[in-house]
């Protein structure tokens, strides 16, 4: 690993609280291009509120996020929002607009945000729907579509956007089991393309094989990480990551040791 | 009763007098009620603590106390106040205070079932706070709110009947006119109802021809 | 010249009887609006089409005539037509009741189509005739469904009942213009009589919810 290389994202002591709760505190970590990280732990450990406060769309309390070496300031309203083209989101509920067929939802944001010209957004949205395995449902509404099809817009209205990270926020949880595998197909297709994302999951298995790096939070704070091979398969060392991932493992029946 | 030329050459001119002046009763006060509703609607939503109380206070107490009322306060009662109003701005300021009231509950309702994810979806895509407005939830809002909002104007064609007890003479004012010089109370009124019920129909199949028209997958009639 | 606080103070027991006679006309045109909007209701869902198409078109002239309107046709026309020399307390119970009729009509019609189709089929799989499975099984659902909507409804027939002012009834609105018009503080007592009615919607607004809540099935929802 090169040391001098300015990582693409790094965050540094990302501080939160919410409701008289500390939900963050001092969460730090870095994504080089191309990675694959993960974060696990139970719910309400922080994972959500972490991805929302990398894209600003929370407001840390303390703490410094970097783009490519460039510190992002919180305070000025177009950085914010350049900063946030250059952030992609998955959520887990999609959150697709209603009244927007799925070729206005990927356009949009190109046509009214990046400015682009009809013709061109088009072009680009239309791309972007095939890539996920959408080009014939162009024309449908969100409320025409099944759950897995809702989440590969919403990937494809992320990726229009050329974004230099992709942040997931547990993308399949809010899926019937036979619609998740097509998801992570996609996801998986983007990683091995190249593409940097730091996604929040249960989704064991698929983990195991593609992360570069997991990392276990647990009361905002980042417990463990390290490498899938490391964290989960010592077992005389009995991590904390292995513990839960068990009890994950007996829940949805996924090898994971 | 079935005297025709009583009614051509009585009844419906005079009604047919009445009847501009009810239309140029309802225009102002849908348009403008409506824009009221809107804004009031907002405050509802999105304003802060002192806004939204405001706008919570005028809309309870403009949909709590009847509209003759509030028309008795407007036209005889600011008097007291060195106000004077005419009957007709009286009316109309009365209908567009009391209507932008009940709009301001389907415009709020409307906004408020908008999801908030898409709003974060929005954010995240880097939309700023009027482009969210503007893209996201206004064309959402306006079709949730429509069948209500819709229906409150075909509430004010009604109501605008009220005006008549501030001396504005409308339809039915012209109506009570003649009725009360001719003694045939009910040959009138049931050709003034018909005129009502013409408007009215009219105006609903307006409004389902809009919903028709706007209708997207997923918004149907709550 | 009096001071307006006075006058209001002196004349609040008067206008306190005038709400006795005004929850009189709600109480009358609620219950008459009940029976015949629940039957009619009925009529609409499990009828025939001649049956139907009577109580579709008593729906639309009622409700698409104004209140005015009706009060004058009824009370001024067709009462005196038919020579029925009835009070104007109750001419006004008759007709808001029958408009309030074709209201609840599609307040119950709406809520007996939201009682899902297997509870009739399990009724008559249990051998009961049409006739016992509404009226053990849909009814007593459909009267808890529609008690919201009833609500709502309430508050309008309340408002309405100011209207009625112009035959002369003896209620809030009549007695408030009468001393009015005598001591000259329009403003002082019209803002009396708005927060009358204002205390009165809430009340009963109030008191339906309890009945709501007293009614409530648990685990039941619409």
């Amino acid at each position: 690993m090169e040391t001098n290389k300015v990582p693409l994202l790094a965050i540094e002591g990302i501080c939160k609280t919410l409701g008289g709760k500390e939900i963050l505190r001092d969460v730090s970590l870095i994504l080089e291009e191309g990675d694959l990280k993960v974060l696990i732990g139970p719910s309400g450990g922080g994972k959500s509120t972490l991805l929302q406060c990398i894209n600003l769309l929370i407001r840390p309390d303390k703490g410094r996020i970097f783009l490519r070496g460039r510190e992002v300031s919180f305070n000025r309203k177009k950085e914010v929002l350049s900063f946030r083209q250059e952030i992609g989101m998955i959520f887990q509920d999609f959150n697709l607009f209603d009244h927007l067929t799925a070729l206005d939802n990927v356009s949009i944001a190109l046509r009214k945000v990046k400015k682009m010209s009809k013709r061109e957004a088009y072009e680009r949205a239309r791309m972007e729907l095939e890539r996920v395995g959408l080009g014939d449902k162009l024309n449908h509404y969100p409320a025409e579509l099944s759950g897995g099809q809702k989440q590969r817009v919403s990937i494809a209205r992320a990726l229009a956007m050329d974004p230099a990270v992709l942040l997931l926020d547990e993308p399949t949880s809010a899926l019937d089991p036979e619609l998740i595998s097509e998801v992570l197909a996609v996801i998986k297709d983007l990683s091995e393309s190249g593409m940097t994302m730091l996604m929040a999951t249960h989704q064991m298995g698929f983990v195991k094989n593609l992360a570069r790096e997991i990392l276990f939070i647990e009361g905002g704070r980042i417990i463990e990480q390290g490498p899938p091979d490391y964290l989960l398969n010592c077992k005389d060392r009995h991590s904390r990551t292995w513990d839960f991932c068990s009890k994950l493992n007996d829940f949805y029946g996924e090898d994971v040791a | 009763m079935l005297d025709l030329s009583f009614y051509t050459q009585q009844v419906i001119p005079a009604l047919n007098r009445g009847l501009m002046v009810t239309l140029s009763l309802i225009f102002p006060s849908a348009t403008l009620g409506l824009v009221v509703g809107i804004i009031i609607g907002v405050m509802r939503a999105f304003g802060g603590r002192f806004w939204s109380r405001f706008a919570t206070a005028y809309a309870t107490i403009f949909r709590g106390t009847p509209l003759v009322v509030q028309l008795f306060i407007l036209y005889f009662g600011l008097p007291n106040l060195g106000i004077y109003l005419s009957p007709y701005l009286a009316a109309v300021i009365g209908f567009i205070l009391c209507s932008g009231a009940y709009h301001s509950e389907y415009i709020r309702g409307a906004i408020l079932s908008i999801k908030r994810g898409q709003v974060l979806a929005a954010q995240s895509l880097g939309f700023s706070s009027w482009g969210t407005l503007l893209h996201i939830i206004v064309p959402q809002a306006i079709r949730r709110a429509l069948p209500g909002c819709g229906n409150e104007i075909i509430y004010l064609i009604k109501y605008s009947s009220l005006a008549y007890i501030i001396t504005c003479i409308e339809l039915t004012g012209q109506g009570k006119i003649i009725a009360t010089r001719t003694f045939r109370f009910t040959e009138v009124f049931l050709v003034v109802g018909f005129y009502y019920l013409v408007l009215v129909s009219m105006a609903t199949i307006f409004l389902n021809w809009l919903e028709r028209k706007l209708y997207i997958p997923g918004f149907g009639r709550s | 010249m009096s001071h307006p606080l006075q006058v209001v103070i002196t004349s609040l027991p008067y206008l306190l009887g005038g709400a006795v006679v005004t929850v009189g006309i709600v109480v009358g045109a609620m219950a008459l609006g009940f029976f015949i909007g629940l039957p009619l209701a009925f009529v609409q869902v499990y009828g025939n089409i001649v049956l139907r198409k009577i109580a579709a078109f008593y729906v639309w002239f009622f409700r698409g005539i104004p209140v005015l309107v009706l009060l004058f046709l009824f009370y001024f026309g067709l009462f005196t037509l038919i020579d029925w020399n009835i009070t104007a307390f109750w001419a006004a119970v008759l007709v808001l009741g029958m408009r309030g009729g074709a209201y609840q009509s599609q307040i119950f019609r709406g809520s007996i189509l939201s009682i899902p189709s297997g509870q009739l089929k399990a009724a008559r799989a249990l051998g009961m005739t049409d006739l016992q499975a509404i009226f053990y099984i849909i009814l007593p659902q459909t009267l808890r469904i529609a008690l919201p909507g009833w609500s709502n409804e309430y508050s309008i027939v309340l408002k309405d009942s100011a209207i009625a002012f112009v035959l002369g009834t003896s209620e809030i609105m009549s007695r408030t213009h009468f001393v009015a018009s005598r001591t000259y503080e329009q403003l002082a007592m019209y803002l009396t009589a708005g927060a009358i009615y204002f205390v009165l919607t809430w009340v009963g607004v109030h008191l339906l919810k309890r009945l709501e809540n007293r009614l409530k099935i648990p685990g039941y929802t619409s």
